[in-house]
């Protein structure tokens, strides 16, 4: 059973202009996404860059305005409640940003930075508060000693994690991740995606898994949606996405990851040449006219797919 | 291939930068050579040398905080230590650069046209309209439509891969035959990325030229490269052509770092972590193996002293002998 519902979020921007700086147009930045959170699943987001991923994660989270649509958490709407200090909903989803290195306050210490959120929702005591920053510090696999230091005494893994420590300090139901690993290198990466891992079996989290990189998602998530130009092409597990990808986007998306098998190097450039054919022939059976995809039909009971269903009939 | 032509050399290449009065060298006695039709890929993750490496061949960098010791040969060249106003001659003409990021290496004021034609003008004996023509026939070659219009354009009017296309016809400009591509494709989507992997490949096949890629996505590297060098702490610490060296890996860090990533068809194992940090430029050990300590587990005296690349099939080199001790049995066991 989900515990929170996405109803038709949409968030525009105005685009202004003219002599009475009116509005003149709309930039759709995210257009009609429904979802659903279960708990201890992660689900992955992925597009390229200005497809509204990080836009749907901050209009959950409440850091940005929702044009449209609403979110439905634990049976109650929660559209317009989300930044308010005593909500639960505020409390219970937390956020891990891209680059850990500007979402930490230079002045403060580690302590002052985990305790944030403790001091905002928790009433503990100032004894309680200090052990339940070793605890976390101890989740995350730092040594109690750090939380003295500044935030550029660690390198760019640590300081993920200390972001980590932050997002899980109140026992969070979701934790929406904007690309937590695009920044670091390839052996600490490892290092948090494991460690995230770790903690989701432990606390039974969710996660929101926002990301470019269709190997880390495919590593981390259970369910995966595919965004273009701020709606979703296509949604499903795993399985339904990597072995049976429907969209010609996301058989493009795919298509273009490089593989670390030099072998078969020649064999995927012809496919990749194949599937970029495909895509400039086939255009209207998944983009309508303005360059916009269709409204997601359902192909089995968890595999959705953006296509046009007039044309699908005649195939 | 029978006929391998040399195209560049490095011999015992040492960059070194000052941190307060002392030098460090942040690339350490690198030996390689780069082949003329040939994609030479450089490895490693941040802060092992890949770069500076690069700028040291290109000659970016600032003269008076770094010491380059050395030799770079192009033709009867060396270019670690040619004055400034001779470096400019090769510089653009017989070596381009590609950056990373396009925005920031492109000039926000200067239309595009003019920054490609920037090169001719110092290189070439180009008249106004000869030049005009190169430059519509080079964004042509890096397939951009309608390059009439472009030339008029300035850079924040271009998407980004459309920007690194344009890096790309700068570089190509005077058809060097070097070209050093820093993470030419890091800065953009997967679905462009492979359009700039293609489109690179393709440039070097048509001229013939050779190709130093740095990056640190061994994706890219398998894609494209011919041949792939690992840096590790300013050494090189295996070399290989590139099936040998992902088939066949040797050195433990190659090893971990290859089972790190997430693959695409592997299920939901743990990923490989090496333990520990990579030391800084400051506190890096000068002497024995600089990946003994990210790999603790195994005896003082599996390393070498003085760790050396060792042949262990045609072409393919590893620093040390602690990989003939390494697996990654024993890796979880020290975890």
């Amino acid at each position: 059973m989900s515990f929170m519902q996405i109803k038709d979020l949409c968030v525009h921007y105005p685009i202004r202009g003219g002599f009475f700086n009116t509005v003149v147009d709309q930039v759709y930045a995210v257009d009609g996404v429904n979802m659903e959170f279960e708990k201890g699943k992660t689900y992955g987001l992925v597009g390229e860059s200005g497809s509204g991923k990080s836009t749907t994660g901050k209009a959950i989270i409440g850091l940005e305005k929702i044009t449209s649509g609403s979110i439905i958490y634990e049976g109650k709407d929660v559209t317009n409640q989300r930044r308010e200090r005593t909500s639960a909903y505020n409390r219970d989803i937390q956020m891990i940003f891209q680059d850990a290195n500007s979402s930490l306050n230079p002045r403060k210490r580690v302590k002052d930075i985990i305790a944030e959120p403790i001091r905002n929702f928790l009433k503990l005591s100032d004894q309680e508060e200090n052990k339940r920053i070793n605890e976390l510090l101890a989740i995350v696999g730092m040594p109690e000693d750090a939380k003295y230091k500044y935030p550029h005494e660690f390198s760019g893994g640590q300081k993920q994690r200390i972001g980590i420590a932050r997002a899980v300090a109140c026992n969070p139901k979701l934790i929406i991740a904007d690309e937590p690993v695009s920044a670091l290198d390839l052996s600490v990466q490892a290092q948090v995606l494991n460690f995230m891992k770790d903690i989701q079996e432990e606390f039974g989290l969710s996660y929101l898994f926002i990301s470019h990189d269709l190997g880390v998602v495919k590593h981390m998530c259970d369910h995966i949606s595919i965004m273009y130009k701020g709606r979703f092409v296509e949604t499903g597990r795993r399985e339904d996405i990597y072995q049976d990808p429907q969209h010609i986007y996301t058989q493009r998306l795919l298509s273009a990851i490089p593989n670390i098998e030099p072998a078969t190097r020649i064999e995927r450039n012809k496919e990749r040449q194949g599937v970029e054919a495909r895509y400039q022939a086939e255009q209207h059976k998944y983009y309508d006219e303005n360059g916009k995809v269709y409204a997601l039909e359902k192909i089995s009971d968890t595999h959705l797919v953006a296509v046009n269903i007039n044309e699908k009939g005649g195939k | 291939m029978a006929n391998i032509e040399n195209l560049l050399t490095i011999k015992n290449l040492h960059t070194s930068f000052r941190i307060k009065d002392t030098y460090y060298d942040a690339v350490e006695n690198i030996s390689i050579n780069l082949n003329k039709n040939e994609i030479l890929a450089i490895v490693g993750e941040s802060g092992c040398g890949k770069s500076t490496l690069a700028t040291s061949i290109v000659g970016l960098h600032d003269p008076i905080n770094t010491k380059i010791t050395g030799e770079i040969l192009y033709k009867d060249l060396n270019l670690a230590a040619i004055s400034e106003s001779k470096f400019n001659d090769v510089r653009g003409n017989d070596i381009g650069m590609i950056f990373q990021d396009p925005l920031s290496a492109l000039n926000p004021l200067v239309r595009i046209g003019e920054q490609i034609s920037e090169s001719l003008v110092y290189h070439t004996k180009f008249t106004k309209e000869q030049r005009k023509e190169r430059v519509i026939e080079l964004l042509n070659q890096v397939g951009i439509p309608n390059p009439e219009r472009v030339v008029r354009q300035f850079p924040h009017q271009l998407s980004g891969g459309m920007r690194q296309r344009v890096m790309i016809a700068i570089a190509i400009a005077c058809k060097p035959a070097i070209i050093v591509a820093d993470e030419p494709t890091t800065a953009l989507d997967v679905t462009i990325q492979a359009q700039i992997l293609d489109l690179l490949k393709e440039l070097q096949a048509e001229t013939k030229s050779g190709i130093i890629l740095i990056t640190h996505d061994l994706g890219v590297v398998a894609e494209i490269a011919d041949r792939v060098a690992v840096m590790y702490a300013g050494q090189v610490i295996e070399e290989a052509p590139v099936e040998e060296l992902f088939n066949n890996p040797k050195h433990p860090y190659t090893r971990s770092l290859l089972n790190s990533i997430p693959q695409m068809n592997s299920e939901n194992e743990k990923l490989q972590v090496i333990q520990g940090l990579v030391p800084s430029l400051k506190n890096l050990p000068r002497e024995g193996c600089r990946f003994s300590s990210r790999v603790p587990w195994l005896d003082a005296n599996t390393h070498e002293v003085n760790p050396v690349l060792h042949e262990v099939s045609p072409g393919h080199f590893v620093r040390c002998t602690c990989w003939k001790h390494f697996d990654f049995e024993s890796a979880e066991g020290g975890n």
